[in-house]
């Protein structure tokens, strides 16, 4: 099927599943997790201000934009952040991202 | 004290528009905002970028959108508190509220409306287990007299701007002070990371870099910071002070403790006219919530035109509102 991927996410609690994506609607990681009722507070609507859809990328970074200044920025603010981490809020997916498996880490208030 | 028939909290674009909304409705309002200019966000965080979805304007940068807000608003003569934080809030016998700011300032009032859109940026927190517990006994979010540090134990984590600088205006005020970085590099200013590493070099300041906090220890006062490298293998530091510098996060600060229904950060509201659960208190803009809320500017001034219909009834109880249009009426100034 075109314009449909799989990308695999585990939640906080190790609780893991697949769930398919769209990528002919430019929607971006963020909503798409709210939109699949997973815990996002995703405060700041998707300016990469609040951080708090801060996830772990397991496989699949390559494919991924490159993260800009702004989102640098605010990764730096996050004390649990890695050099595998992201802003969901700033990925848009495409057919690329097939098979990229996240850990959502964001904060819950 | 203030009196006014409408207390707006937070300043931005959706505030700034209530008072259009309530002014031809003969209200007055007074605006209360942390930030010291109005604006909110627009100002505060993008004030250059362009805007494209407001109608009438195929493109309006985010500061201009403000200046013709404020000039819009001009003939309802709006009064403003900035700089300060509302706290608290009083009910009165009769139903109508006191506001109480950070400073101390009140404001009396018919009806609150909360327009504070991300909230008061806060402090962000490392979730550190034992951290609250040390909070004021060693642990400080901000360095606000630098001076408390003179010849004490300190270590300060972060990677940015505020982090590197502090560093280095306390290593010759500090008696020892080491910094934490989860990275190898930072994204700080060139300059001052320079500096930094040359501290470093020359063993005036220790620097852990491409470790994270682990834990904070102590008895009644904060003795020990412990980080963790990549390795999982810690180190233990003394500490006299604490000083966790990452940036600022919205927190919906003390509007959280007055008894409304709040889901994620965000207010409850009744899409009928954007009033909480509890009466004479409105939320409008990106800090409510409902169904099929969508955070644009465009909805919020949507949300503050039927928050004032409804608002109208505590003001004018006597009085029945009567819709008008303004190209018939124009506006009439107080």
């Amino acid at each position: 099927m075109e314009d449909i991927i799989q990308i695999e996410i585990e939640d906080r609690d190790g609780t893991t599943q697949v769930i398919e994506v769209p990528t002919d609607v430019n929607l971006s990681l963020m909503e798409l997790l709210k939109a699949s009722e997973y815990e996002v507070l995703a405060t700041c609507g998707g300016m990469a201000l609040c951080a708090t859809c801060h996830v772990q990328i397991k496989s699949g970074a390559e494919n991924l934009p490159e993260p800009q200044d702004q989102e640098l920025d605010m990764l730096d603010t996050l004390p649990d952040a890695d050099n595998d981490s992201r802003l969901a809020c700033q990925l848009r997916l495409t057919n690329e991202n097939e098979g990229l498996s996240i850990k959502i880490k964001g904060a819950l208030q | 004290m203030i009196t006014t028939d409408i207390c707006i909290i937070g300043a931005g674009p959706v505030g700034l528009f209530a008072v259009f909304e309530a002014g031809l409705l003969k209200m007055r309002c007074h605006l209360i905002d942390v930030l010291p200019q109005v604006g909110g966000q627009l100002s505060e965080i993008y004030p250059h970028k362009p805007i494209y979805d407001i109608p009438g304007y195929p493109t309006i940068r985010a500061q201009e959108l403000i200046e013709n807000q404020m000039k819009q608003i001009e003939p309802f003569k709006p009064t403003f508190t900035l700089g300060e934080r509302v706290d608290g809030l009083e009910k009165q016998e009769d139903g109508s509220y006191i506001v109480i700011s950070s400073e101390g300032t009140k404001i009396y009032c018919q009806v609150v409306v909360i327009a504070g859109g991300l909230g008061c940026f806060e402090p962000r927190k490392p979730e550190i287990v034992n951290l609250a517990k040390y909070e004021r006994k060693g642990i400080d979010y901000m360095v606000k007299n630098p001076e408390s540090y003179r010849d004490k134990k300190i270590v300060i984590a972060g990677g940015g701007d505020s982090a590197l600088d502090w560093t280095i205006y306390l290593t010759d005020i500090a008696k020892e002070i080491t910094l934490i970085h989860r990275s190898d590099s930072f994204r700080g200013a060139p300059d001052s990371a320079d500096k930094v590493y040359e501290l470093a070099q020359k063993g005036r300041i220790n620097l852990l870099l491409s470790h994270n906090l682990a834990d904070v220890h102590g008895a009644e006062n904060l003795s020990h910071v412990i980080a963790t490298n990549k390795l999982k293998e810690e180190v233990k530091m003394e500490a006299d002070y604490f000083i966790p510098l990452f940036g600022l996060t919205p927190k919906l600060g003390p509007i959280a403790e007055w008894g409304l229904n709040i889901d994620k950060n965000a207010i409850e509201v009744n899409t009928m006219d954007y009033s909480t659960n509890v009466e004479r208190i409105y939320a409008i803009g990106d800090i409510n919530t409902y169904a099929g809320k969508l955070k644009l500017i465009l909805c919020g001034y949507h949300e503050a035109a039927l928050m004032a219909q409804s608002a109208f009834k505590y003001v004018y109880p006597d009085q029945k509102l009567s819709f008008k249009y303004t190209t018939v009426n124009g506006i009439n100034t107080f």
